[in-house]
């Protein structure tokens, strides 16, 4: 009923939980130092700059993602859906500038092969958050729908075929340098320093934080409950729909049944390993980007010391389950 | 308070009529089938759908319970992958070894979730997500990613190929079996009220005096042991273990049990609706074959997926539409 | 004859805050019994014990002439006491044998549930009650009176020797709380004793045998009903003389009046849900108007619709210049009025956020600059406030959670201010602060008033009402009942207006 006031006693443990928080707070960062110890030390060739360019092409998608579902996890919701938005967008790119139009007009289709692909990924958004905000369906289900049918819609859009081409201007986008750091790098601060600026400048970002933090209070400062969560599922997957073009243009291919397969559990993890609570109320941003970072790290770490693919899925189960786990302790 | 039981009494007659509205639907299709094509009811369609069906209805059962204590299970998929591996490779040592082998393994993931679901209050879909994960994980490397042959030698082809007293494949015998006995445990036991009871209020039943903890326990570990009996079957009527398998049946397992009327919040459910559901779901698809048999219509293989998503979607809206908006989790 | 419940120097403290300071209770074995006192009085503090909700500091519990260690609700569930809460602990889902035989089934073949048996038997123990209901169906499908029934069903069926009902007319109607009290007598009867808690004097008087009365963590008075006013049990539960109350509105002195504005806000018989029924008042600018009423009398509910939350089912609103009731908080706020809730913990802080975050939550759009926050006018507006209010933090940006109660409430109430409204809704705005940080809000409320803002007071402490408010709105059961002007108002006069309307319920 009302609120109690902190006694001296419950203070000090404050203090002791500051400090043991400032310790969970950190463990990626210490992971992170971990990991590339490790890997200096036992990966061969880790400290060369193609090691460093490869993992930095991996982890500009999950880092997109990430950050994206951040928003998401935020409002105290999920996005399951993330992986299926990428492929759907990454299947229509090719679709568009390999198109008699692009053929004729090749800068309105390269245009519209950034620009629509990333508009249907922001209507797949608008549809999991109207869902959520309007028809009150838990999130976890709502983004279901899409998870399944989102790549179906992609696999139907391509007949399931592998879409191959060779296209400069698209394949800037996986392939480009600039300053001799790989395109999609710079795209991921840019993408982080603007998503940054949202939640920690801007009137979205404060609701944000403040409806994950405690809805009934928001709504009662006025709050707009609805459009915030809203924005929080279409920015995701925008975001999404970004990574999508990346993977496609990394490959020079579109495999509409392998972009972003299991993306959401990269994402999740990424997301909940950088501090994100999925009782919502907080998004750190950068966390997202540093908890993408040791999730590829590990799994390139798992790869480069002759550990199959298959144990490095089991090993990102148990990365979640502890990252979670960690959190659910810190919470209480 | 009492807006509460008012909505609470809304919430159950959608439920009803629901249950009602999938049994008819179930009945005009198959009338509509047997109407329009000739072969729709003849013996080899009959076993053929219900022999393929019978895997999702193992797990759409499973998932009803998960669904009913207001958790969900996304793992089935991949522990049904996983088990049809343990099975193959069991087969050798007979039905015997390999029946109750596949159904234990599921079973012992099963009980991992519910240990991260009870023991560490891991929320359910991150704590299923991750051993789904995992079992997948698990599936690649004790397969080393390639389909395991089943011994032809032994007696477990039997359970793909005999039938039971010459006229039904064993897997609808046993399927049948495991529905009767679930059915008689919920509608019959205190175990299966308990689980019941914990959906519709999970305070209320700690309150009573009910061992939710174990209730809890029990739907992951049946969920998983059914998963595990549906990848045995799964193993038996293609001839080998199935490591890709089972992407997407916690989605069809999901729509089924919703589409049975089963509330997603938990707390309202049945064995027989479910069941429904999940043939409701196979007959659409049945009869789409059916259709592009004759050239009516030319769907791919894809647009499975993308019905299967719509489908949920239109049965998400009618509850909710039905229902009024339902109480976000949050806020409990 | 021993009691049945005996409880003795009962002692129990949160966080070093006695709530409990050698209360007792003792109840005779068919006896109802009422317990009552104001907010704070100790009463669910001491009732918790009593079910193994809380664990007592100190003092003895004897049940039944044994000792009764209950550490936890389901060994005082073994030992005969059941608890019916405010909020129904049942299952509305589930039929109304499973709510009834629930977790103690009958069973039959090795294991089974023996529902036929079980629906004779919840069928039988409600007809004795005189309900005759289809047990089969869900419990939710039937009314909310019904639903306690159950409950109390449920209690009978395990054999209880002790019934505590918890405030169990609050969402009743006449018709239904006379069944109930049918039900209470039949109880009585079998012999099974019910602690009845209620903030309805005229209830006690209807079905109670005696009454014990708390005030301040102890038990003050224990009345046989039947010698008992009204205006006796309110002076025990207040702790003032019966006579002074009665003679109440003789005495001319109160609170200082004021010039009044012109009207702010008229609200005329508005009603919404059950709760609040058919409120009429006048806020004008510059003054305070208290809303008097006791527990359930709807003060909140009134709030609630003028802030926009809830849809009003008749009546009107209207406020300065709109001739609408606001849709929404958002439209609220924007309209000029501010809201500062009852529960600080549920409906007021943002616990993560810090006090800068949480001061500014409802002023937003004003800050909006470019497409961001103006951070450099947010620090100076939150910078202001911290001093003028006297927030004791270590800085803005300190997580409110951190806060004291007072320092959170004062923040909450700078949300309000830097808004600067022109109506301030304030639902209890000092509880659960202490003495110095109470007189720091109640100094800024009247700045605020001097300025020329207008107040809606709730408030659970008469004094506060009274020395506050220039005039009072008495509500009682969801309506408007009477109004007090200061000066001229007295405790005893705000206590009579609110016992001594028109008698209520049946009797």
């Amino acid at each position: 009923m009302s609120a109690t006031e902190a006694s001296p006693a419950e203070k000090g443990v404050l203090q002791i939980e500051s400090l043991m928080g400032f310790a969970k707070r950190n463990g990626g960062l210490i992971a992170l130092i971990a990991i590339i110890l490790f890997n200096i030390a036992f990966t061969p060739n880790f400290l060369h700059p193609q090691t460093f360019f490869v993992n930095i092409s991996q982890v500009a998608t999950i880092a997109v993602v990430a950050v994206g579902m951040t928003l998401v996890i935020a409002t105290g919701g999920i996005d399951l859906s993330v992986g299926a938005v990428m492929a759907l967008a990454g299947a229509l790119a090719p679709l568009i500038f390999t198109s008699s139009f692009a053929e004729a007009y090749p800068m309105l289709g390269l245009a519209a092969a950034f620009v629509v692909p990333v508009l249907v990924a922001l209507l797949c958004g608008l549809f999991n958050g109207s869902l959520v905000s309007f028809l009150n369906v838990q999130p976890i289900i709502a983004t279901l729908i899409l998870f399944i049918s989102g790549r179906g819609i992609a696999q139907v859009l391509t007949n399931g075929n592998l879409q191959t081409f060779s296209h400069k201007g698209f394949s800037y986008l996986g392939t480009g340098k600039i300053l001799g750091l790989p395109f999609q790098g710079w795209l991921v601060i840019a993408i982080a320093c603007v998503i940054w600026w949202l939640v920690h400048r801007s009137l979205f970002g404060r609701y944000l934080l403040a409806i994950g933090g405690n809805e009934t209070a928001a709504r009662l400062a006025g709050a707009p409950v609805r459009r915030v969560k809203i924005g929080a599922y279409v920015l995701c997957a925008g975001l999404a729909g970004i990574a999508g073009l990346i993977v496609v243009a990394i490959n020079s291919a579109s495999d509409a049944a392998r972009i972003g397969n299991l993306m959401e559990l990269d994402a999740i993890a990424a997301a909940v390993v950088g501090g994100a609570l999925l009782q919502g109320g907080r998004a750190p941003i950068f966390g997202a980007i540093l908890g993408a970072v040791i999730i590829q790290l590990v799994k390139y770490t798992l790869l480069a010391n002759g550990v199959a693919d298959e144990v490095a899925l089991v090993a990102k189960a148990g990365i979640i389950i502890a990252a979670v786990y960690l959190q659910q302790g810190r919470k209480e | 308070m009492l807006d509460q039981s008012a909505f609470d009494l809304r919430r159950y007659l959608t439920g009803n009529a629901q249950t009602t509205g999938v049994f008819v639907a179930l009945i005009a299709l198959i009338l509509f089938g047997l109407l329009r094509y000739e072969n729709f009811g003849s013996a080899y369609n009959i076993a053929s759908f219900l022999n393929y069906n019978a895997m999702f209805i193992l797990i759409s059962i499973g998932m009803c319970f998960v669904i009913m204590t207001g958790g969900i299970d996304l793992s089935v998929g991949s522990v049904a992958a996983f088990t049809s591996v343990v099975a193959a490779y069991l087969s050798p040592y007979g039905i015997e070894v390999a029946l109750p082998g596949g159904i234990l393994a599921g079973a012992a993931i099963g009980l991992l979730n519910g240990f991260f679901v009870v023991a560490m209050r891991i929320p359910p879909f991150i704590a299923t997500l991750a051993t789904m994960l995992g079992a997948k994980g698990g599936a690649l490397i004790i397969s080393g990613a390639q389909t395991v042959s089943i011994d032809w030698t032994s007696n477990f082809t039997k359970l793909g190929m005999e039938k039971a007293f010459g006229i039904f494949p064993w897997a609808i015998v046993i399927v049948a079996l495991v529905a009767v006995i679930l059915w008689v445990v919920l509608e019959h036991t205190s175990l299966g009220r308990t689980v019941l009871a914990i959906g519709g209020s999970e305070d209320a039943s700690k309150l009573m005096g009910l061992n939710v903890n174990r209730a809890k326990f029990f739907v992951y570990v049946l969920s998983g042991g059914c998963a595990g009996l549906a990848g045995v079957f799964l193993a038996s009527g293609f001839g080998a273990g199935q490591p890709l398998e089972g992407i997407g049946w916690e989605l069809s397992a999901i729509a089924s049990v919703v589409v049975g009327g089963t509330l997603l919040t938990g707390g309202l459910g049945s064995v027989p609706a479910t069941i429904a559901g999940a043939l409701l779901l196979g007959l659409v698809f049945n009869i789409l074959n059916f259709e592009n048999g004759r050239g009516t219509i030319s769907l791919s293989a894809y647009w499975q997926m993308v019905i299967r998503g719509a489908f949920l979607f239109i049965v998400i809206l009618l509850q909710s539409r039905m229902s009024g908006p339902v109480a976000s989790p949050k806020e409990n | 004859m021993t009691p049945l419940v005996s409880m003795r120097g009962i002692s129990k403290s949160f966080a070093g805050v006695a709530a409990l300071k050698g209360a007792g209770l003792e109840i005779e074995p068919g006896e109802v019994h009422a317990i009552i006192g104001q907010n704070g009085a100790g009463k669910s503090t001491l009732v918790k014990i009593l079910t193994g909700v809380y664990r007592r500091d100190a003092g003895t519990v004897m049940f039944d002439g044994k000792d009764l260690a209950a550490g936890s609700p389901r060994e005082a569930q073994d030992a005969g006491i059941a608890t019916i809460y405010q909020e129904l602990n049942l299952v509305p889902l589930r039929s109304v044998t499973e709510n009834v035989v629930m977790g103690y089934e009958p069973r039959r073949f090795g294991g089974l549930i023996d529902w036929p048996k079980a629906h004779a038997r919840t069928r039988e123990i409600l007809q004795r009650f005189g309900v005759d209901i289809d047990v089969r169906q869900p419990l939710g499908s039937y009314s909310t009176a019904i639903q306690q029934l159950v409950a109390i069903a449920r209690a009978v069926s395990l054999d209880a020797r002790l019934v505590i009902m918890d405030e169990p007319t609050s969402s009743l109607d006449d018709r239904e709380v006379a069944t109930l009290f049918e039900v209470v007598r039949a109880l009585k009867r079998e012999g099974v004793a019910v602690l009845y808690i209620s903030h309805f004097l005229d209830e006690l008087f209807a079905i109670c045998d005696r009454a014990t009365v708390m005030r301040d963590g102890q038990t003050v008075a224990v009345r046989n009903i039947a010698d008992s006013t009204k205006l006796g049990l309110i002076a025990d539960m207040l702790g003032r003389n019966a006579d002074e109350i009665a003679s109440a509105g003789m005495t001319g002195l109160g609170g200082e009046s004021r010039a009044p504005g012109e009207a702010l806000l008229v609200a005329n018989s508005i009603g919404s849900g059950r709760a609040l029924r058919d409120v009429s008042l006048e806020i004008r600018r510059g003054e305070i108007v208290g809303l008097g009423g006791l527990l359930g009398s709807g003060r909140t509910e009134t709030a609630r619709a003028i802030f926009g939350l809830d849809k009003l089912d008749k009546g009107e609103i209207r406020f300065a210049r709109s001739a609408k009731a606001p849709a929404s908080a958002a439209d609220a706020i924007k309209g000029g009025i501010g809201f500062l809730t009852e529960d600080r913990k549920a409906e007021g802080i943002v616990p993560d956020m810090s006090v800068r975050e949480n001061l500014t939550l409802a002023l937003l759009p004003r800050l909006r600059k470019g497409g961001g926050i103006d951070r450099k006018r947010e620090r100076e507006i939150v910078a202001r406030y911290i001093k003028a209010l006297g927030i004791k933090t270590a800085s803005m940006e300190q997580p409110i959670k951190e806060l004291s109660g007072g320092n959170q409430q004062k923040v909450l109430l700078a949300r309000w201010l830097a808004n600067e409204p022109e109506l301030l809704i304030l639902d209890e705005p000092t509880r659960g602060v202490d003495v110095g940080a109470k007189l720091e809000i109640q100094t800024i409320i009247r700045d605020y008033v001097a300025e020329g803002g207008a107040v809606l007071l709730i408030s659970s402490e008469f004094e506060e009402l009274v020395e506050g408010a220039d005039r009072i709105t008495v509500l009682q059961d969801g309506r408007s009942v009477a109004e007090l002007t200061n000066p001229g108002i007295t405790e005893d006069a705000l206590v009579a207006a609110m016992a001594h309307h028109e008698e209520r319920g049946p009797a």
